[in-house]
């Protein structure tokens, strides 16, 4: 036990004692010690990904799709600003990450050294917590500390900045077995007095509404918010980053609410009058303008971060607490009930306005991007064992409303950030965590082209990774607002791409470009024929909106529910 | 209506920067802040005044938690305290009114702590509301120079804040 070792083998041996088997990353002076010690510790799989903005977004991705902290690695400088946009992701939807940057020498810090930057007091707003080392005897602890905050209460990133000269030092190592932290305790159980408040309201309401949002992810809770739904007969809606929580064919499954929410979820929250948030946070995107949103309702808010709690909404029931820990104490004591009325009243407006939320095919030649999710969900179904990750825009919201969503954490995205270039290097991510299952990176023609060198990355890794490339020529959600609050003034949106088969097969990648409806089948049958990674364009109508809509800043009671054909 | 928070805190580089970029990014109007040590090393106090009719103080509150160094915070408006805040006043003063401000100067209980040619130094240790009024009753001679320390607050009684209860055991 009294062999010494350099700070850089003590931050290898503490991320394998936090269960770390994978970390993204790219090597660069500051970090170079750590580099030399890594291939000492085989255990510790490291992937080089093209562009530290990547490294993040993939290891979001892993911590994602398995539900483990991801990390990602980056020198000074550069390396650890590229970062910046991940971390700033991983704050915004609650992924617990550890992100490990290398610092100048401690002599050099405050004199705008090479490379120097002061990634702490950039990324402070950004972090759960972050750190700077200088000295070896804190590696140890620090990154016990930070695996402790990424991965409890309100998971969320965590920044440990560590200078060279405590990498090359080199001491006896001691390792902590527990942290001390005085200040962070966060909250498990519900207060009980609220808890039976909360059951009370179930009892007595005649129009419950359940709201499913991250939270149910982080804790696992899908077993116990089935069974409060099933037990009451409360219809549940879930938030993007709720997606996959609550089974979409199960008969109290609602969809998603708000901003390009279903009519009838947005009409069901404005009549409610008992909205049950279990683990979302309010985002504007669900509520809408808040003055107007479920203005009948009775609110229990479960959320694990108190500081939710009456942040954007009034709350009239708080409860803090692991979300799991407080379904089951509600289960515990909850009679059975039904609200067998108010949910035929929600199906009567989901059937009322079917014809318009819902595609189906026109008798024209179009090429509509709905035809490409119509048989993308086929086949998800068909083939089963997925993740999908979509980057933002369109075709992220398509693929939230036209997917059957039935697991956990099958759906990836960037919800509370909105990060273009999110899905490929998150697909990486995913891919690792779950080698056994098809992973999917879905994009857009601008969101593609954001992170396009992660190409490299997913053939030098053999990530056998299926890329689905929505191409309509445009940034096609910044031109659909354009197009109607903005006098279609296309200021900026029309886009020119490359030719993307060709661009793939230069990383080694098989491509297939896709022009009409009636190849769509064949390509993704190709691609789930063929071994490693393949990429799939499909060159869509250009001009096509996502319906229904809230325009921004509008009430939730306000949705134009153009249908998706508008355009013809 | 302004409210008096105390925050405990660890006592690590970059603490206050956390504190005032939390309140800057979240948009928080924030009236005064004052820092300084407490009875317990590696702990530090902050005295935090909020108006809420522009800041939610809940929220004020529930974010300041939100920081990992933060150990307490505690709204002591509506608990008996003592609150104080210090200023100093450099104040125009020829001799032919030294007599007046230092009369004015002797019912607050101010201190002359430094004489000039033309001007005097004057500190007052005083409840905000005090030290308000006294600057007021001054400005007419000619305010030169005004620095104030912003308000630190103690609860009255047995019942306290004390750090110790967060010492690391470890």
């Amino acid at each position: 036990m009294s062999e010494t070792r350099s700070g850089a083998q003590i931050m290898c041996e503490a991320l394998i004692r936090e269960g770390v088997e994978v970390m993204f990353g790219y090597p660069g002076g500051a970090i170079m010690p750590f580099y030399h010690a890594l291939p000492e510790y085989p255990e510790l799989r490291h992937v080089l990904v093209r562009h530290e903005q990547a490294a993040g977004h993939a290891a979001e991705g892993y911590a994602r799709a398995s539900g483990k902290v991801g990390v990602c690695v980056a020198t000074s400088g550069p390396g650890a600003t590229n970062l910046v946009t991940a971390i700033a992701d991983a704050m915004m939807d609650s992924v617990p990450m550890v992100a490990i940057t290398g610092q100048v020498a401690a002599q050099f810090i405050g004199k705008d050294a090479f490379q120097e930057t002061d990634v702490t007091g950039i990324t402070q707003p950004i972090t759960k917590h972050n750190y700077l080392v200088t000295n070896i005897e804190d590696i140890a602890y620090v990154l016990k500390e930070a695996f402790h905050i990424a991965r409890t209460g309100r998971p969320g990133p965590v920044l440990v900045d560590i200078a060279k000269n405590a990498m090359v030092a080199r001491t006896t190592p001691r390792w902590p077995d527990k942290v001390n932290l005085a200040g962070y305790k966060p909250n498990y159980e519900g207060n009980r007095r609220q808890i039976r408040e909360a059951i009370r309201l179930i009892g007595e309401a005649k129009k419950p509404l359940i709201l499913a949002g991250r939270g149910i992810q982080l804790a696992g809770a899908f077993a116990e918010l089935r069974e409060l739904a099933e037990r009451t007969g409360i219809p549940v809606i879930t938030t993007l980053l709720g997606i996959g929580a609550f089974p979409e064919n199960h008969p109290l499954a609602l969809g998603m609410p708000g901003m390009h929410g279903w009519v009838h979820n947005n009409r069901a929250i404005q009549e409610c009058d008992l909205l049950l948030n279990l683990g979302s946070r309010f985002d504007d995107r669900v509520t809408g303008k808040t003055s107007t949103f479920a203005p009948h309702a009775k609110i229990v808010h479960v959320d694990i971060d108190p500081s939710e709690i009456g942040k954007n909404i009034r709350v009239d029931v708080p409860i803090v607490g692991d979300v799991q820990n407080v379904l089951r104490a509600i289960l515990e004591e909850l009679p059975a009930r039904d609200a067998a009325e108010w949910v035929r009243h929600i199906h009567a407006i989901r059937d009322q306005h079917l014809q318009r939320q819902q595609y189906t095919r026109p008798d024209t030649d179009m090429f509509m991007p709905h035809d490409v999710f119509a048989a993308f969900t086929r086949i998800l179904n068909e083939r089963g064992a997925y993740r999908v990750c979509t980057d933002v825009g369109q075709h992220q919201m398509w693929a939230a409303q036209l997917i059957d969503w039935l697991r956990p954490h099958t759906h990836i995205t960037s919800g509370g950030l909105g990060t273009m270039g999110f899905a490929l290097p998150a697909a990486m991510g995913a891919q690792i965590a779950q080698p056994n299952e098809t992973v999917w990176a879905v994009a857009g023609d601008g969101g593609i082209q954001m992170n396009i060198q992660e190409l490299a990355t997913i053939r030098q890794e053999g990530l056998p990774i299926k890329i689905a490339i929505i191409n309509n020529g445009y940034l096609g959600m910044v031109r659909q607002w354009q197009e109607l609050f903005h006098e279609r003034r296309y200021s900026a949106t029309p886009m020119w791409s490359p030719d993307f088969v060709k661009v793939a097969e230069a990383y080694g990648i098989p491509g297939i470009c896709v022009t009409h409806q009636s190849q769509v089948e064949d390509a993704f049958n190709t691609a789930y024929a063929t071994d490693g990674p393949v990429l799939l364009e499909f060159q869509v109508e250009r001009e096509v909106n996502v319906y229904p809509m809230v325009a921004p800043g509008a009430s939730i009671s306000e949705m134009i529910t153009e249908s998706p054909m508008a355009v013809v | 209506m302004k409210h008096t928070l105390v925050a405990l805190m660890e006592d690590h580089p970059g603490v206050l920067n956390r504190v005032s970029s939390l309140f800057r990014r979240r948009g928080f109007n924030i009236e005064s802040m004052s820092v300084g040590h407490t009875e317990t090393p590696g702990i530090s106090r902050m005295t935090i005044v909020v108006d809420s009719s522009d800041t939610s103080v809940e929220q004020v509150t529930k974010q300041l938690y939100r920081l990992i160094e933060v150990l307490k915070v505690s709204d002591v408006t509506a608990d008996p305290n003592v609150a104080r805040e210090l200023v100093m006043i450099k104040v125009h003063a020829p001799s032919s009114r030294r007599a007046e401000l230092s009369s004015l100067a002797d019912v607050f209980e101010a201190k002359i702590v430094d004489v000039a040619h033309d001007s005097l130094m004057l500190e007052l240790s005083a409840n905000p509301d005090k030290v308000e009024n006294f600057i007021e009753l001054v400005r007419p001679f000619g305010i030169r120079e005004m620095v104030r320390t912003g308000r630190v607050a103690m609860v009255r009684g047995s019942n306290s804040h004390a750090a110790e209860a967060y010492v690391k055991t470890a």
